[in-house]
């Protein structure tokens, strides 16, 4: 086990049973372009190695920010903060107009920010439903009768998955018999369900193919149609492109900017991504990519933007 | 992953037709315990076939007894691992806990359910010093519990012959109100010219209500989740900690569950009972379909399992074979549901 995980323990056991039972994904969402997470300034220094500075960029319901860098840029940092997982050292984080450290991602998840990692935190072995419902399943009876609600428990599962536009066959099988796209979109189902307002996710295409990675973005345009405001980590921007609103680049934990769409365009975030000298091999990628599955990317496009 | 090249919505016209073909006997199959069913079958089949005793309600009886106190501690063990961990000392647990109570009431006069009482609270103590152990250090469970069988095997034959002067609890069946324990867990029921022991009927409660807790409760969905992914059951809120500590306290429970059968069917108990059993229970239990990873198993399969070792202990016995026969068989029976439940877990596991 190593310190962290001992850590985890430690926490975990000063825990108080406090998973929500409730979904609280049936209320209102606030109307589309309501800021909800706000970051001025931003920064983060672990000791004297400086993570992250002056990073400025608003998340907002109903929207998709995109954080863009390369590896080692600070993306993860920055997402952690917002996560809990990390208090910020410098400048000021809002959430709904409130100004905020979060201590631990329970604070964040009480706050209604979730955050699917990039292991996804499901188990393999398990049934789909189960893994949707775990660790806050719903029960009924009581004293030594209770019992788990599985009807109900395999029932949503199944809709819930439905509303994102994952038709499994079968709720009952393992997820590990799932392809990485699918494992992902159930995460991300599950943080929904969960009454997630903000959805945070990290880098979720980055070990996906072309047409599993299609997949998981048209799950993203989902969230964002459902109203949540959703976090995009990646760094490839032509994932970024189809379901962004905003776009945040990070390079050396510095900010080089903070664009909404119309602001921008494809050519410049990828020149300003790739810092303008290996722009031809990442265009040649786009094309080889888009040819490979246009159909897709079409689809999606029209999805998003209809 | 290498059909990801087919067109979305071929892939949906194939997925359709192959939930239909789901049937409830394709389900069934799916389930940990199927293999050990058919073994437990077969070897029913052949000792019926080969011997004249084994079907005899006399003959039944003997096999039934061997297997249900395995059987109590096969699914305690069985629990534990689905939870992703082992005890090695559930074995001389169930010899702590007989002769704890033997001592306390014969040597110094304790009432015999206070005795039980005391005996119960020590392996419950143990059994949560050894998860708390296993959490805190991050130790493999199997060298941790290896410790505490040394230490509980050590205190079965030092301690006991210090405080008695003999290896093996005397005169039990003479303490005050033993007749009421007995009744509760050393009778036995005639049926048919047969007894059926207490024990069996322990035996079918633990493996009913562990089969409960497993599939129906909250808990039950901690246990998988703990064994197949502990740092993501840590993330989605599961209680690690106390899941674990709960399924080492557990399986103390059954070795005193099964120590107390022991004690009342034969009334007394040896230093070295239930030494050397602790790898038949987690043979049992991996006959039962368990996975040595953890994340996966039965405890009905458990049980089978126990019943399978009753069986053939005996059926051995029966047709007058060398009972050393019996280790070659566990050995055999061992290595096969090892290779299925290995061919299972690929199954489950590997992306489509
Ligand atoms: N716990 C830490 N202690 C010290 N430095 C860290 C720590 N975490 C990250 N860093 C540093 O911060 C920088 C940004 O890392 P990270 O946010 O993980 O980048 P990204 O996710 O964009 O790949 C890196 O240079 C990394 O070495
Ligand atoms: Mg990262």
């Amino acid at each position: 086990m190593t310190a962290h995980e001992k850590q985890a323990v430690e926490a975990e056991e000063k825990r108080t049973d406090t998973v929500a039972d409730e979904p609280t994904s049936t209320d209102t969402p606030p109307p589309p372009g309501t800021p909800i997470i706000e970051v001025e300034n931003i920064g983060k220094r672990y000791g004297n190695v400086i993570a992250l500075s002056d990073v400025t960029t608003s998340v907002r319901a109903g929207e998709v920010t995109c954080v863009l860098g390369d590896n080692g840029a600070g993306k993860s940092t920055f997402i952690k903060i917002l996560a809990g997982a990390h208090e910020h050292t410098d400048g000021e984080l809002k959430i709904d107009g409130i100004s905020r450290h979060l201590s631990s991602p329970r604070v964040a998840l009480d706050l209604g920010i979730a955050t699917v990692y990039q292991d996804l935190a499901v188990v393999p072995l398990m049934p789909v439903w189960r893994n949707f419902f775990l660790g806050s399943e719903p029960t009924k009876g009581f004293g030594p009768l209770r019992r788990l609600d599985v009807s109900t428990m395999k029932t949503t599962a199944k809709d819930e998955l439905a509303a994102m536009g994952i038709d499994l066959r079968d709720v009952d099988q393992p997820i590990g018999t799932l392809s990485g796209g699918e494992r992902q979109c159930v995460a991300i189902a599950r943080a929904v369900y969960f009454g997630a307002r903000v959805l945070i996710l990290d880098e979720p295409t980055a070990a996906l193919g072309v047409k599993q990675s299609g997949v998981v973005l048209k799950y993203i345009a989902k969230a964002r149609e459902r109203g949540l405001a959703v976090v995009f980590i990646t760094h490839n921007p032509h994932h970024a492109w189809p379901v962004g609103d905003r776009f945040m680049l990070l390079r050396r934990g510095k900010s080089m900017g903070d664009f909404p769409k119309s602001e921008i365009t494809l050519d410049k975030l990828t020149a300003m991504m790739a810092g303008g000298t290996e722009l031809d091999a990442l265009s040649k990628e786009l094309e080889s990519s888009l040819g490979a599955d246009s159909e897709l990317i079409r689809d999606m496009k029209a999805e998003t933007r209809g | 992953m290498t059909t990801a090249t087919a067109p979305d919505e071929q892939a949906d016209e194939q997925a359709d037709e192959r939930v239909s073909s789901t049937s409830t006997f394709g389900r069934i199959l799916k389930r940990p315990e199927v293999g050990a069913l058919i073994a437990a079958i077969t070897v029913f089949v052949f000792f019926a076939v080969i011997t004249d005793v084994f079907v005899t309600p006399s003959g039944a009886s003997t096999w039934l007894r061997s297997a249900s106190t395995i059987g109590i501690m096969a699914v305690g063990v069985a629990l534990l691992m689905i939870g992703g961990e082992f005890d090695l000392s559930a074995g001389a647990m169930t010899g702590f806990t007989g002769l704890a109570v033997g001592v306390m009431t014969t040597e110094y006069g304790l009432n015999v359910w206070a005795a039980m009482a005391v005996a119960l609270v020590l392996a419950l103590v143990i059994g949560a010093l050894n998860g708390v152990l296993v959490m805190r250090t991050g130790l493999p469970s199997f060298i941790v519990t290896l410790g505490t069988f040394f230490v509980l095997q050590g205190i079965d034959l030092a301690v006991v012959k210090v405080l008695i002067g003999q290896v093996a609890i005397q005169g039990m069946s003479d303490v005050p109100f033993y007749d009421q324990p007995k009744a509760l867990f050393g009778s036995a029921l005639n049926v048919a010219g047969g007894n059926v022991y207490a024990s069996v009927f322990w035996w079918i409660g633990v493996t009913a209500v562990a089969t409960w807790v497993l599939l129906r409760t909250k808990v039950g969905n901690w246990i998988f989740a703990v064994g197949g992914a502990q740092t993501a059951s840590r993330q989605v809120g599961v209680p690690v900690f106390r899941t674990k500590v709960g399924l080492f306290m557990t399986t103390a429970f059954a070795g005193w569950l099964a120590g107390m059968c022991l004690l009342f069917t034969t009334s007394t108990v040896q230093s070295n009972t239930g030494v050397g059993q602790e790898f038949i229970y987690i043979i049992c239990a991996v006959v039962g379909g368990c996975l040595l990873t953890g994340g996966y198993g039965s405890a009905i399969g458990a049980a089978l399992g126990a019943l399978i070792y009753g069986m053939t202990n005996q059926g051995i016995v029966y047709a007058g074979w060398d009972n050393n026969w019996l280790k070659a068989f566990l050995g055999v029976m061992l290595l096969g549901a090892v290779l299925l439940n290995e061919w299972v877990r690929k199954r489950a596991e590997t992306s489509r």
